[in-house]
């Protein structure tokens, strides 16, 4: 009997059918828990990802180490497992463990607090390390679909609420028509060069040196097409604020960060390790993309009144800068500092982006009470005076958004500056340090409102024990990485590891 | 007689690509633009399955995916869609006009 898969493919995936099980446990779960035990069901969810984060380290990360490895591919060359994909692994389940954290309480004024919900954020973080893992084009697909579908559930999950329908409606329809692009995008790479994985399709768009084909680069725009819908780049940014705006709080903060990260590692795979060969034709793409997407979002951020959708643009515009990274890597010869500077860019930006702004979030989510909906501007208006500790927290967020130097989001922006310097695009490296000035006044905005303005109401905020846990956990981690960035950097370079492992490096010339 | 070759098929696919994409940016009524989105779809699926004759089985197998996918995507859009219709009566695109700017 041939035997098609091996302990190392389950060892490989272990995580993530790890994280299926507890998602499938709290669906059964939820049918015997009496309502007011419904929290339970978010503990099985903290103890589901704390065992898969145990299942990286103890099992997949050791079983590498091990095996003096660093990378290995699993189901017939369809996963590969790197420090890639492990760093996006932890930064997923990082993201999703504060969700969690956040929700709770929310979800119980919410009315809504059902165990689907942290089952639909399991099963999402399931898709998205498929996504991350993916090597083969099938897998990657599979995985943004199953992240996207729990996502549109997510979005609308507060039935009765008329926003959160509408939004839910509108990210569906342009997620699905986007993923459909994607996938014409795909199939047409699979037709030029007869087969689903990507390094494959490297190799063969690599035999044609030279000016592309007219049908690879209709290939290469249909994919590109449905890679920047998914991480909200502006021309195909429209369903960003809205959703985000509709969506319950902690989950803008998700998708914020988490589905936004995953989005990111599905681009870099493809960019990066597919698509290489065609870099002459996406990088001046990207170039107009990124353009157009810092000036667009941070305009249209300056005059919002809605908390949520200033954040959503203030995100659409944080994409334009890590693109910008993009392009700088994509512009230089493999070996090239700039190449290591722009990767290192962009993973050390997602890090730090995944704690302030689920922070920021996160005081915003503390903001809904009883009988205040709490996410437009007035509602944050005099908080220092009636919760000191979050409002002090939610500047620190803010001005680590801004890119204020001794906070995390600094460095981001460092290495992606840095980069572009180094890939001598002079006039795209300043006009992101000029947007990035627009972005301190409208962050400032909200600060201005905190500590400026008298309070519509003069009552103490309550602030729920996990919502205190999550604030500690992410503003702790905005003020370290700012203050120590040394370990953060260094892991962020031994995440590159398979960038400079021969295989991908002979393709990547 | 013509015989029908990789690239016939392809040009269907195309054409139901465009049409999905025209149906999507253009009809009003929500089931339909699920519909059109649907016909993109099964473009994709036309297109694995016709490349499929050339490489061999891994474009059929994304073709099933590809249907798995959809059906759950018409499934999830439709329930949305449900409790749209509760709370606002309509089944309109341009109806939809809560949340702008």
């Amino acid at each position: 009997m041939t035997q098609f898969f091996t302990i190392v493919d389950y060892v490989m995936s272990l995580p993530i059918i790890m994280l299926t099980l507890f998602a499938l446990g709290i669906l059964l779960m939820d049918l015997m828990v009496p309502a007011q035990w419904k929290w339970t069901n978010a503990v099985t969810a903290m103890v589901g990802i704390f065992f898969s984060a145990a299942a990286i380290l103890f099992r997949t990360q050791r079983g590498l180490t091990m095996a003096r490895l660093s990378a290995q591919s699993a189901y017939m060359n369809s996963m590969l497992v790197d420090h890639f994909t492990i760093y996006f692994w932890y930064l997923f389940l990082a993201g999703a463990a504060i969700t969690v954290l956040m929700s709770v309480r929310y979800m119980e004024i919410e009315h809504e607090h059902h165990g689907e919900f942290y089952a639909l954020i399991l099963f999402s973080v399931v898709g998205m390390m498929c996504m991350a893992a993916g090597m083969d084009i099938v897998l990657i697909f599979i995985g943004l679909e199953l992240m996207a579908i729990s996502t549109y559930v997510l979005v609308g999950f507060l039935r009765r609420d008329r926003r959160s329908n509408e939004a839910a409606l509108k990210y569906l329809l342009l997620g699905a028509f986007s993923s459909g692009i994607f996938a014409y995008g795909l199939s047409l790479f699979y037709g030029l060069t007869g087969s689903t994985n990507l390094l494959i399709i490297a190799k063969r768009l690599a035999e044609h040196p030279g000016k592309p084909s007219a049908i690879a680069v209709i290939a290469l725009l249909t994919t590109a097409t449905g890679l920047l819908f998914k991480i909200a780049a502006i021309p195909f940014h429209q369903w960003a604020p809205d959703a985000y705006e509709g969506a319950p709080t902690s989950v803008t903060g998700f998708m914020s960060v988490a589905v936004k990260a995953a989005a990111w590692a599905m681009l870099l795979r493809i960019f990066l390790w597919g698509l290489y060969p065609l870099r002459s034709v996406w990088v001046p793409l990207l170039v107009f993309v990124s353009v157009i997407t810092m000036t667009g979002a941070n305009l249209a951020a300056l005059t919002q009144n809605n908390l949520k959708r200033l954040l959503a643009y203030s995100s659409i515009a944080h994409v334009g800068y890590m693109l910008l990274g993009l392009v700088a890597l994509g512009s230089v010869d493999y070996p090239a500092p700039a190449f290591f500077d722009g990767f290192k860019g962009i993973l050390l930006y997602l890090l730090v982006y995944t704690f302030m702004n689920l922070g920021a979030f996160g005081v915003i989510t503390s903001l809904r009470q009883r009988d205040v909906i709490g996410d437009e501007i007035d509602d944050i208006a005099g908080l220092y005076f009636r919760a000191p500790t979050e409002s002090i927290l939610m500047l620190i967020f803010l001005l680590s958004l801004a890119g204020i130097p001794p906070l995390a989001g600094f460095y981001g922006k460092y290495f992606i500056f840095l980069s572009l310097i180094e890939s001598r695009h002079y006039i795209l490296a300043s006009l992101a340090v000029l947007y990035a000035v627009f972005g301190l006044y409208y962050y400032m905005r909200i600060a201005n409102q905190m500590f400026m303005r008298e309070a519509l109401d003069n009552t103490r905020l309550p602030v729920s024990f996990g919502m205190k846990v999550g604030l500690g956990i992410t503003a702790f981690a905005t003020v370290v990485i700012g203050i120590f960035p040394e370990p953060f950097i260094r892991t962020v370079t031994w995440s590159l590891g398979i960038a400079l492992s021969a295989p991908v490096a002979a393709l990547m010339r | 007689m013509v015989p029908i070759t990789t690239l016939h098929y392809l040009v269907v696919a195309a054409a139901l690509f465009v049409l999905g994409v025209i149906g999507v940016l253009t009809r009003r009524n929500v089931v339909i633009v699920l519909m059109s989105i649907e016909l993109i779809l099964n473009a994709v699926n036309l297109n694995l399955v016709a490349f499929s004759r050339l490489y061999g089985l891994h474009g059929q197998v994304f073709a099933i995916f590809v249907i798995t996918d959809a059906a759950a995507e018409a499934a999830v859009g439709l329930g949305i869609l449900i409790a749209f219709f509760r709370n606002k009566e309509t089944v309109n695109v341009d109806e939809v006009d809560l949340l702008k700017w």
